[in-house]
């Protein structure tokens, strides 16, 4: 696409003879449908803002995110029906490149969107409830308003709303499908840009505690916008090395390479050092504690369980694609950093209070436990017959999706009269006071711990498999043992909310609003249903073959 | 299909009770539940009719695909050893239900969870003694800790959160090491043509001399916190000062055997050279918690961690017998397991229901309970003789064979061990003294004998004991002949008869090849 355009330039300012050929891109709307489609519904969710009228804006807006969200997704899963297999001797795969070669509408890729999609309508379900805050959103009525004045008391006053924060919500999405299907690293970048910039203005939108919501913000613009210039850097140095910013393209000249290439060890440090920020690994994690406690929960629970998501996915394809030929100048990099990130997420969530920061640190140690299952770097076998690195990650995802976004959900039904009540000391005696809330949140914490029969296991199972299988056995020992710390502050949460008398009053639980509901009841059987029988999404994972060059 | 019914009808017996409505006094939650174990015991028995003594291997089996894209299956099936332990669960678990009739009196609206833990545990016990496959084996393996975890930390007594917890760290610690090792088997098996986790293909897997050894250490390990023994036995003490009895009893005598049983099916079988490797240091950990769990007991005043020592101290020789490789100690240790459970559920029960009438677990707040109470004393004295192996009685057998085996492979090993037995009757004969003898104390002076459904609930397990320990014969047949196959895979093979009666010709140490 970048090719084309360049080409276009010059060419029009010669006589109409000596013109070349403009060659118009071929593009295959149907592989780039649900692309087009989300950027639709967000484009059409801005009109929405401009022409509804105030008092039915916010039905309106949810409405058509989450069914945008659904639609989108139906295409989605039509598309994967879809997609043409396409073999060589050493693997098979799904689909092929699109838009002149900017795009990957593979397999991995599309079932990426699918999960995206599903963690999208799952968040904007949360963000559409209005029952807890006494018929308002969890997000601020006038973000310029300063925290605790006058005017944001007249603002509650006036049940103002950001009804915006859905149109931004959906950018970000449509970022991350980008994101996770970027063939080169141009449109890559723009994707990271779109899929971050809506989500620094979303966190600091909370309507409770906005203080720490903007500060929340600020440090992850700030931070990310760091990480984007390294990734950038990195792209460049990509460029120079092999004078290609397509995948494909870089993974000639690495394969071609004589000797040592310090510009290419470089450009691969650099752009792991952005990926690896999104992904929230140590030592890129320092943001993730503070903007999960800061951002208002709905987002909390959309950013834990979907940017990871994509970011895995696009480092994956980077990594896999474009650097593939060196595979053992970074695997020992990501072996250290695997461990490093597991065992500083297990060891420092032990001593959090705070149940939102608490869920920060598991994701760090989760991202740990993918970069486990990454760093295997076992692409398996033709017949596809067994865990690869890539569908390892794509279960993990799924089961940790699911899992973060319902605990998110009974993070924000927990309250007090300040609010969400995260101090853990409130949770004591969960269990009495509301049985199936507590039993959910339960759930989902064996699930991170990965006790069997819960989704978590499946998905540890397949990462340690994958690495295994990939020869790094050493990690699989340490990642078990890593496991016993992390169910430690797991299963502390369960002491807490099932054989600790409550103190005072106890906590106090809202009545959920219906989606907030929903949103439980489907993290719930999701979880379980991937524990018990994973056999269906297993299947569709190791079918859907490699990232496709 | 029977050894699925088996599972199911416990699991849905199980819901059932949680779902009933809680009445005041949770009559009916209990008395449904019981009815359910009982159920669950009459099919065990056809079970056992059903078994062919005279065929070998694996029998009643059954197999279905369960997770395809992994190679799982839902496989069952059951040897002698197999059928042993799940008759004993199956033994056990009405006894149990029905000695915590009265557990749960002070907070009725929890009878109904308390009940349905304990037959989740009951069927995922029967479900860990009958899978054929490991992964299978390893999950419902993994699943006990769940039920137990809520019975003592939600249901338990004193410091019953950290009881709770440090149990379930133990246990997951080991598991999840396990879990490495079947990631492993898993990869080879991929490797090899295609995923399978079925004992009978993982039999067939070709791997080299350190990658055995690697795997076997990541099951071994597991078990070995499991059957609690030396020095990684810590949890079980605290667990079991916290537990109530019944859970206890479920615990220790049930869930523990997975360790040995562990043993036995998925580390001798798959890996019997890395097996081989490991016994000289298997068999000296053994004898070190035979004597090191014997001691501690000696010093306990606590009547509960007391009996859990005595486990650790029983665990060791059942795991020593296991490790000795021969026909003779193997069929002991099996047949120990059995009786372990039932002299060990007698003991937890009888001082549960000590502790219910004097409100302490404390040996020293006891005295002189024969004088009032002298039937409570007579079961007492009977589980403590059982326990400390008096001829006659059912654990005799077993440790006389395991000793005996285990004198043909290492003398100097079976000699530390035989110490233990003169331990054990000085734990067991001081507690009695202790609690029962010399003069009443004002609380003890107000005790009441054994109701009529205490004496009856013990009574089946009394008589069990009394009678395999004049005729164990019928559980011999079963044992021996699923032994002998595990004894010829290890390869080291019974040792020349005259071994028995030549002393100075086995002091070769084992006679290993």
């Amino acid at each position: 696409m970048i090719g084309t355009l360049v080409s276009l330039a010059p060419g029009s300012l010669l006589p109409a003879a000596d013109r070349p050929d403009i060659l118009a891109p071929v593009l295959d709307y149907k592989a780039l449908m649900p692309l087009i489609v989300i950027l639709g519904f967000a484009m059409l969710a801005l009109v929405v803002e401009i022409v509804v009228p105030k008092a039915s804006r916010f039905t309106t807006q949810a409405v058509v995110a989450i069914g945008g969200t659904a639609i989108t997704l139906g295409l989605t899963v039509w598309l994967y029906t879809d997609l043409v297999a396409v073999e060589n001797q050493r693997w098979h795969g799904l689909g092929g490149l699109e838009g002149v070669g900017a795009v990957a509408v593979d397999g991995p890729g599309v079932i990426t969107w699918m999960m995206l999609l599903v963690f999208g309508i799952m968040s904007f379900l949360l963000f559409a409830d209005r029952t807890l805050e006494g018929g308002l959103s969890a997000f601020t009525g006038r973000a310029a308003d300063a925290p605790g004045s006058a005017q944001e008391a007249e603002a509650v006053e006036a049940k103002l709303e950001h009804t915006e924060v859905f149109p931004l919500a959906l950018f970000a999405l449509s970022g991350m499908m980008l994101f996770a299907v970027s063939q080169d690293l141009i449109t890559m970048f723009v994707a990271l840009e779109v899929l971050s910039l809506p989500l620094y203005v979303l966190s600091g939108l909370a309507r409770r505690r906005r203080l720490l919501s903007q500060e929340a913000a600020l440090k992850y613009f700030l931070l990310g916008a760091f990480a984007s210039a390294f990734f950038l850097y990195g792209a460049a140095l990509a460029y120079g090395f092999s004078g290609s910013l397509n995948l494909t393209e870089i993974d000639k000249a690495v394969s071609a390479r004589g000797d040592e290439a310090p510009l290419l060890l470089a450009a691969i440090a650099l752009l792991l050092v952005g990926l690896l920020f999104k992904v929230g690994a140590v030592p890129f994690h320092s943001w993730t504690p503070d903007v999960y406690q800061g951002a208002p929960t709905p987002v909390t629970a959309f950013m834990a369980a979907a940017t990871k998501a994509a970011a895995f996915v696009a480092m994956m394809r980077v990594l896999f694609v474009a650097f593939g030929g060196s595979s053992w100048d970074w695997r020992p990099i990501l072996w250290i950093i695997a461990v490093v990130t597991m065992l500083l997420g297990s060891i420092v969530a032990i001593s959090q209070t705070d149940v939102k920061r608490m869920l920060a640190y598991s994701s760090v140690a989760h991202a740990g436990f993918l970069i486990v299952g990454l760093s295997g770097a076992y692409l398996g076998t033709k017949d596809g017959n067994e865990i690869t690195s890539i569908s390892s990650v794509l279960f993990y995802l799924l089961a940790y999706g699911v899992a973060t976004i319902g605990a998110f959900a009974v993070v924000t039904v927990v309250r007090d009269s300040a609010g969400e009540a995260t101090h853990l000391s409130k949770w004591a005696g969960l269990g009495k006071a509301s049985p199936f809330l507590a039993g959910s949140f339960a759930l989902f914490m064996l699930s991170f711990a990965g006790i069997p029969l819960t989704a978590g296991f499946i998905g540890k199972w397949g990462v340690f498999s994958a690495a295994w299988a990939g020869g790094a056995w050493f990690l699989v020992v340490i990642g078990v043992l890593t496991s016993a710390i992390a169910a430690y502050f797991y299963v502390r949460v369960i002491v807490l909310m099932y054989f600790t008398e409550p103190i005072g009053d106890g906590p106090t639980v809202a009545v959920a609003g219906v989606p907030t509901t929903v949103v439980i009841a489907l993290a719930v059987i999701a979880t379980v249903v991937l524990g018990v029988l994973p056999g269906p999404f297993l299947d569709l994972v190791q079918h859907a073959g490699v990232f496709v060059r | 299909m029977i050894l699925s019914l088996l599972i199911a009808v416990p699991m849905l017996g199980a819901l059932v009770v949680a779902l009933l409505p809680r009445t005041a006094n949770g009559a009916l939650a209990k008395q449904v539940a019981v009815g359910v174990s009982l159920l669950t015991l009459v099919m065990s028995l056809f079970t056992l009719r059903e078994f062919d003594l005279d065929s070998a291997g694996y029998q009643l089996t059954e197999n279905a695909e369960w997770i395809g894209a992994l190679g799982v299956h839902w496989a069952l099936g059951v040897n002698g050893i197999g059928l042993t332990m799940i008759f004993l669960t199956t033994v056990l678990t009405p006894i149990v239900l029905i000695a915590s009739w009265h557990d749960k009196e002070h907070e009725p609206e929890r009878t109904n969870t308390y009940f349905a833990w304990m037959l989740v545990l009951e069927a995922l016990a029967i479900g860990v003694f009958s899978a054929t496959d490991v992964f299978m084996f390893y999950v419902l393996f993994e699943a006990t800790l769940i039920p137990i975890y809520f019975l003592i930390g939600a249901h338990g007594t004193g410091q019953r959160s950290y009881a709770a917890v440090k149990f379930l760290i133990y246990n997951l610690v080991g598991g999840l090491l396990m879990l490495a090792s079947i990631v492993g088997l898993y990869v080879l098996s991929t490797q090899q043509g295609g995923p399978s986790f079925l004992h009978s293909d993982l039999m067939r897997l070709d791997m080299s001399q350190s990658t055995e050894r690697l795997l076997f250490l990541g099951f071994f390990i597991a078990f070995a916190i499991k059957a609690p023994l030396w020095p990684l036995h810590t949890w079980l003490p605290d667990a079991a000062a916290s537990a109530t009895p019944g859970t206890s009893v479920l615990m220790v005598s049930v869930i523990d055997k997975v360790g040995t049983f562990g043993m036995i099916r998925w580390c001798l079988e798959l890996f019997p050279g890395a097996s081989e490797w490991a016994s000289p240091v298997v068999l000296v950990l053994a004898a070190i918690s035979i004597i090191y769990g014997a001691l501690l007991a000696i010093g306990q005043d606590d009547l509960r961690r007391l009996i859990a020592l005595t486990s650790v101290s029983h665990f060791g020789f059942i795991v020593m017998g296991i490790f000795a490789f021969t026909t003779v100690s193997m069929t002991g240790s099996v047949l120990y397991m059995f009786n372990h459970g039932l002299s060990t559920a007698v003991l937890f029960l009888v001082a549960g229901m000590m502790i219910y009438r004097r409100g302490s677990g404390r040996i020293s707040d006891f005295g002189g309970v024969q004088k009032v109470a002298p039937v409570l004393g007579g079961v007492l004295l009977i589980g403590g003789l059982s326990s400390l192996s008096l001829p006659g009685l059912a654990p005799f057998v077993s440790e006389f064979l395991v000793l005996a085996g285990t004198f043909t492979r290492s003398i100097p090993i079976a000699a530390v061990a035989t110490l233990g037995i003169v331990l054990a009757a000085v734990y067991i004969l001081l507690m009695y003294q202790r609690t029962m003898t010399g003069p009443l104390n004002e609380e003890t002076a107000k005790f009441t004998d054994l109701s009529r459904r205490e004496v009856g609930l013990l009574a089946p397990a009394i008589a069990l004991i009394i009678g395999l320990g004049f005729y164990p014969q019928p559980l011999l047949d079963l044992i021996e002949p699923a032994v002998t196959p595990v004894v010829q895979t290890v390869g080291v093979g019974d040792p020349p008869q005259r071994a028995l009666f030549d002393i100075s010709s086995s002091t070769t140490e084992g006679g290993h090849e």
